[in-house]
């Protein structure tokens, strides 16, 4: 078996077996509820990463705006949910909404790929910064509505949208969408997630996977190798899109309100994903699962301290960086542990 | 030796995640565990949560909220508790995220909470309610104003909806002819601001009352005003409608005042407070009229006697959120007493026992001298307009 195969496995096996064992607790009762309501929050923040590793440690493009495509994704999918609620069945409506989230977001990526990808480093990444807050502002100003006649579209107010009786208001402004049904739940969740592991792993080992890297590690030499740059730019960063869209369509349907605000879209959250890639591990896509699912619970878990629990939070961040990234640490650890290491990098390249 | 490293390190990370899930399991578990037994054996105590932002930027809120409400819990439980039973009260942090209320009501859920005084915020107790509805838990929030925040029968409110603050505004205006050209400042980003200012304008409509201008903000761009109170004052707008927070409408009255511009300012429950901001020169809000339920220097015995422990506990003046907070949960102590309900009953039978009391209690609180409730979860009260006189809030009729 190659080695890289073999790799892949296991983070399949990881992610597989973290699912058995919260099954096999959540049937013998021993899950509180607490818990439970963690597991699907837990499964999109590491979809989200998935796709922002794919972005930042595959195409080495610095993207701090991927919540915009997980807010296009879970208002899409959220608005079809709605729209259909009474007309179509849930499983084949709630793997449409999929289909629209992931479909949606693509597009969005595709079109805010075309001006951004032909910018680099710091001036891509305030752009994508700047796109990323335009997608949830310009969200939050909209007013649709449905009714016998047609779809209604305002950007003034519910009562512009000039709807009949039997209409119904669908996007309120800033009030979101409020009432689209919940069907999220922690075997679909954990399914999109191994979904994207498995699209992102092969991407990383396909012809087109070398291709994207070699143009992250020197894109000159990529050029003129032959190698069409933006082409590869644009799937790689498309395909990024398209699985922060899955997350958002799993954000959407866990929570029965949705608003394009800050807490949920805004940069910060960006940041805070970025936050799970960088302490994964930069290019490492089982790092990312991981740091998601730790420093998700984390916060969680410290219920308990009350007040204090933002502040150990950092505490704690700061501690786990430096323990995992420190190069003298890591000496340590080696010649502690022996050859054991737990953030092993693993080199993509 | 390099596939066997491989291996081991394989298997230390997924024991590494294994043992994280376990422990977190083990952990809750023992809580479910005690929570399941005050609930049998514990026919002591009755256990109230509150849910409310206490970290980030709207903390103010959250804080006042379950402050509000724990001086409530410590007075029920000095004069004797609830039919003879004792309260257990804690507080769970949101964030002002719908997420994160989700968690904190799990949370609080695992500890054996019965009744649920939240979210503070409307978003967060819209999405807390879905979860309530599933375990049929009552839910009385103090100040989700949005419609759907009672969308379902397990959900009550202590404040006025947004809507009825819109159309108590505007029927306000036109009976008292405060103005006939209207301008509106609102906050598009905030539910609770475009929540009323959508029912100001219909009603307004109605009313016979003509809007100039309304211009909105975000709460990314919400320290410059100028643009706004310029195209009101350009239209001629002799009366300004502000239905958001204090904190912003502070920077308006300033910034209205340097331009030279003095209509009369009308505003909502929101507004309460303006008094309190640090560096806010309170002559500029002589003559601000606004609609709210609690007023902290009124000088009726209850309200006195909030205020004062309030200050004592916490050092500030308590606003309409813990005014709320601490009529909801007298609410659920009068309840209570008429469903004649006790704590070994199960959440759901205590829900339902509450449902049918809710409607037929009457109760005396700091935010109105008389509250009564419909199954729709609405509260019927009067709002109050006051108006901002020698830095102090004196009743507008």
């Amino acid at each position: 078996m190659k080695k890289q195969t073999k790799d892949n496995l296991i983070t399949y096996g990881i992610v597989i077996g973290a699912f058995v064992l919260v099954q096999l607790l959540a049937n013998t009762g021993h899950l509180s509820s607490h818990m439970k309501g963690l597991l699907v929050p837990v499964t999109y923040y590491a979809v989200i990463a998935v796709a922002l590793n794919l972005c930042v440690g595959i195409l080495g493009e610095l993207s701090i705006g991927h919540c915009g495509f997980m807010c296009v994704g879970a208002f899409s999918s959220a608005f079809f949910s709605k729209v259909t609620q009474d007309s179509i069945p849930t499983g084949p409506r709630f793997l449409l909404a999929f289909i629209i989230g992931i479909l949606v977001a693509a597009a969005f990526g595709f079109l805010i790929g075309i001006p951004v990808l032909r910018l680099k480093g710091d001036y891509l990444a305030i752009v994508t910064l700047a796109f990323g807050e335009i997608i949830k502002n310009v969200l939050a100003a909209f007013y649709v509505g449905v009714d016998s006649k047609g779809v209604h579209f305002s950007m003034k107010s519910a009562s512009d949208l000039g709807l009949l009786d039997d209409g119904k208001v669908i996007i309120n402004g800033a009030m979101g969408i409020t009432g689209s049904p919940q069907n999220s739940n922690f075997t679909i969740g954990i399914v999109v997630l191994l979904i994207s592991l498995f699209v992102v792993q092969n991407l990383i080992n396909s012809r087109q996977g070398r291709a994207i890297m070699a143009i992250r590690d020197n894109s000159i030499a990529a050029e003129a190798s032959g190698i069409n740059v933006t082409k590869y730019k644009m799937m790689a960063f498309t395909i990024s899109a398209a699985i922060a869209g899955a997350s958002g369509v799993l954000f959407s349907h866990n929570i029965s309100s949705v608003t394009a605000s800050s807490q949920y879209f805004g940069y910060n959250v960006s940041i805070l994903v970025l936050v799970y890639v960088v302490l994964g591990g930069i290019g490492n896509i089982r790092g990312s699962v991981i740091a998601a699912t730790i420093l998700y619970m984390l916060p969680e878990m410290l219920r308990f301290l009350n007040k204090y629990r933002m502040l150990i939070y950092s505490i704690v961040l700061i501690v786990m960086m430096i323990v995992n990234w420190s190069p003298k640490i890591i000496e340590w650890r080696k010649r502690t542990f022996g050859k054991i290491s737990i953030g092993r990098r693993k080199e993509t390249a | 030796m390099k596939k066997f490293n491989k291996f081991v390190s394989a298997v230390l990370t997924s024991v590494m995640v294994a043992s994280m899930v376990a422990g977190c399991a083990d952990a809750t578990s023992t809580g479910g565990g005690s929570a399941e037994g005050a609930g049998s054996d514990g026919a002591k105590v009755f256990k109230i949560g509150a849910i409310g932002p206490l970290t980030g930027g709207a903390a103010a809120y959250g804080n006042a909220v379950v402050n509000g409400a724990e001086i409530a819990v410590e007075e029920i439980n000095a004069a004797g508790g609830i039919n003879g039973y004792q309260i257990e009260y804690k507080k769970e942090d949101d964030e002002c995220d719908a997420q994160k209320s989700v968690n904190a009501y799990n949370t609080l859920k695992d500890w054996g909470m019965q009744f649920l005084v939240g979210s503070t915020t409307s978003a967060c107790s819209i999405a807390v309610s879905e979860n309530t509805k599933a375990d049929n838990m009552f839910q009385l929030t103090p100040s989700g104003s949005a419609v759907e925040c009672v969308q379902y029968d397990n959900a009550f409110r202590v404040c006025f909806s947004d809507p009825s603050q819109g159309l108590a505004s505007a029927q306000y205006i036109a009976e008292h002819k405060l103005a006939t050209k209207i301008g509106i400042i609102y906050d598009s980003s905030d539910v609770y601001s475009t929540g009323v200012y959508q029912t100001f304008v219909d009603e307004a409509g109605r009313q016979g009352l003509e809007i100039v201008s309304s211009e909105a903000f975000t709460q990314d761009n919400n320290t410059d005003f100028t643009v706004q109170l310029q195209k009101a004052k350009d239209a001629g707008a002799d009366l300004l409608f502000l239905p958001f927070y204090y904190k912003d409408a502070s920077l308006v009255l300033t910034q209205a005042s340097t331009m030279d511009y003095h209509p009369t300012i009308f505003g909502v429950d929101g507004l309460d407070g303006i008094l309190t901001v640090e560096n806010f020169d309170t002559s500029l809000a002589e003559g601000v009229m606004l609609l709210t339920p609690f007023a902290a220097d009124a000088t009726d015995d209850l309200t006195v006697n909030f205020v004062k422990k309030y200050q004592e506990k916490y050092g500030e003046v308590p606003n309409q959120f813990a005014a709320d907070a601490y009529d909801a949960v007298y609410v659920i102590k009068a309840a209570i007493e008429k469903a004649g309900a006790t704590p070994d009953q199960s959440v759901s039978d205590l829900c339902e026992a509450l449902k049918g009391a809710m409607t037929q209690i009457e109760v005396a609180g700091l935010t109105s001298a008389k509250m009564t409730w419909d199954a729709s979860g609405e509260p019927n009260k009067e709002p109050k307009a006051v108006v901002i006189k020698d830095g102090a809030y004196v009743s507008a009729d």
